[in-house]
């Protein structure tokens, strides 16, 4: 079994949904979830707050630099990700498919490096 | 024992490069271990049979030397603790190739490399390289490409193939219509891009289009079943029966309506016609079977005054209505212009949203010429030549704005 992430895209500015779009997206996630779950492919997955509240951490020269984030300086943003597990790329964009249609944005569907410890 | 020389080991190469890297991708479950173990088979063959003579069957020699090679080099490579060469060898049997499970492998190479995953630039690459054993630099080449960025484009599309897990197996049911589409699709490009190379000096760049028949003939006997798999056979057959007489003496464009038919391939012509009657009878039409149905309609006419265009212009409504793009609609026009006059052609012209495309302009610019509105037909003869850079068409479009100025 490969695992991929998941990752929910939207775009900074871009208009809040409806409140009644906003309640059936947070239910279809809920149920995408819990089929992720039954079908053993869920490893974990969490919604982001706002890139505003993001924090940026580097090393330079030996020392810790903190700065307000975000890191990206575009517009589009991660709003939320899962790591599934899948046999193939087919079947990760499969659930992929399920997934951008519970939560009505983009999801880009990306590899995980295999694990190397035994 | 027959004499054996390069040109001969050459077509060996031809014929069954795809089937033995299908074959070890299966073993191996690695694109890049099947090429090169392939690769370095045919290295062997080289040296060996010109002397030991031609192994009864060629492809299994070839596919068992490069079986033993990537064994031997994964063994290698497995006693210094590489732990991929170590996962790789767990996957090779020792049973050899059956027929059945080639041909199901070549398939599976086909979908692989035509995955929707890949961009289809990437698609059509990996299907010459994979599939037509073209070396990187004839792909090069042959797509006006610096040879390192499409080295690098092979090497970055097989180690997506890798690394996102894109299978090696013909798709389900559910999803085999739109794959097979995908894989058409990068056939007929193949075969476009040798038929009118989008750029450079010759109009045809036959080596693509004859690889693009191969491929096409690889798939018809993959999945015979297929309709529009033996449509697009079919229609690639007919375009390819007229190259002779597609080009002039100085490789100067000549148009259907212009061509000298005796020099038409009459033997591609029978075998597409046939397909194209064969696919007829099973009732189930599509764009690649309704526009190789077009294509025969011309064939049929001995001269151009003879052609059917009223069948023609029925068969693009019915393209139409299978497909609908403004390209068609533009073709449309051209049967319309023939049996209704290029008034009525030139009218429907108008909503067609294709201001970026030479032919729309050249089609225009004809139609116009015929209505003797000779001002708008340069204008339009301009916009065509300022879109197309293919050396033979553009001289072809000089040459009309010329003889109506």
């Amino acid at each position: 079994m490969k695992q991929y992430l998941l990752s929910v895209h939207s775009v900074e500015g871009s208009p809040p949904p409806p409140p009644e779009a906003a309640q059936k997206a947070y239910r279809d996630v809920a149920a995408f979830n819990d089929e992720l779950r039954s079908a053993g492919a869920w490893v974990f997955a969490g919604g982001l707050h706002p890139p505003s509240t993001a924090t940026v951490v580097r090393v330079q020269d030996g020392d810790t630099l903190i700065t307000d984030g975000p890191f990206a300086e575009g517009k589009e943003h991660i709003g939320g990700f899962w790591v599934i597990k899948a046999g193939d790329l087919d079947a990760a964009l499969e659930w992929a498919a399920k997934a951008t249609q519970a939560c009505a944005a983009p999801v880009e569907v990306r590899p995980l490096q295999e694990e190397t410890e035994d | 024992m027959p004499a054996i020389d390069a040109s001969a080991i050459e077509r060996v190469f031809r014929a069954e490069y795809c089937r033995s890297v299908a074959v070890l991708v299966r073993v191996f479950g690695d694109i890049d271990i099947a090429e090169e173990s392939v690769q370095e088979a045919f290295t062997v063959a080289v040296q060996r049979w010109p002397t030991a003579g031609m192994p009864p069957s060629p492809a299994g020699w070839i596919i068992t030397t490069a079986r033993n090679r990537a064994i031997d080099r994964l063994r290698r490579e497995a006693s210094r603790d590489d732990r991929h060469a170590q996962a790789q060898l767990l996957y090779a049997p020792d049973e050899p190739a059956e027929e059945v499970a080639v041909a199901d492998d070549r398939l599976r190479l086909i979908f692989t490399c035509c995955h929707p995953a890949l961009a289809r630039n990437v698609q059509v690459a990996l299907t010459l390289r994979l599939l037509g054993g073209l070396s990187t630099a004839e792909i090069a080449r042959a797509f006006l490409v610096p040879e390192p960025t499409m080295a690098q484009r092979l090497v970055r599309a097989k180690g997506k193939i890798r690394a996102a897990g894109i299978p090696y197996r013909v798709p389900g049911d559910a999803e085999l219509p739109d794959r097979q589409r995908a894989v058409l699709a990068v056939i007929y490009l193949i075969f476009n891009e040798g038929y009118t190379a989008s750029s450079g000096d010759r109009l045809v760049r036959e080596d693509l289009c004859a690889e693009a028949i191969r491929l096409a003939r690889l798939m018809a006997e993959l999945m015979p079943d297929e309709p529009e798999v033996r449509g697009l056979l079919a229609l690639l057959l007919l375009i390819h029966s007229r190259r002779a007489a597609r080009t002039g003496p100085d490789q100067d464009l000549v148009l259907l309506a212009d061509q000298d038919r005796t020099l038409w391939d009459r033997d591609l012509i029978a075998e597409g016609q046939a397909i194209v009657r064969a696919c007829l009878r099973l009732g189930q039409p599509g764009p690649y079977q309704v526009q190789a149905a077009i294509n025969a309609v011309h064939s049929d006419a001995p001269t151009a005054a003879d052609t059917d265009w009223r069948q023609i212009l029925q068969l693009y409504d019915q393209l139409l209505a299978l497909a609908p793009s403004p390209v068609a609609a533009l073709n449309r026009a051209v049967a319309l212009a023939e049996v209704e006059g290029p008034g009525s052609a030139l009218a429907g012209l108008e909503d067609l949203k294709l201001e970026s495309y030479y032919l729309y302009h050249a089609i225009r610019a004809d139609l116009l010429r015929r209505l003797g509105r000779a001002a708008d037909a340069a204008l339009a003869y301009d916009a065509a030549i300022a879109l197309t850079a293919n050396a033979a068409e553009r001289a072809f479009l000089q040459r009309r704005r010329r003889e109506i100025a």
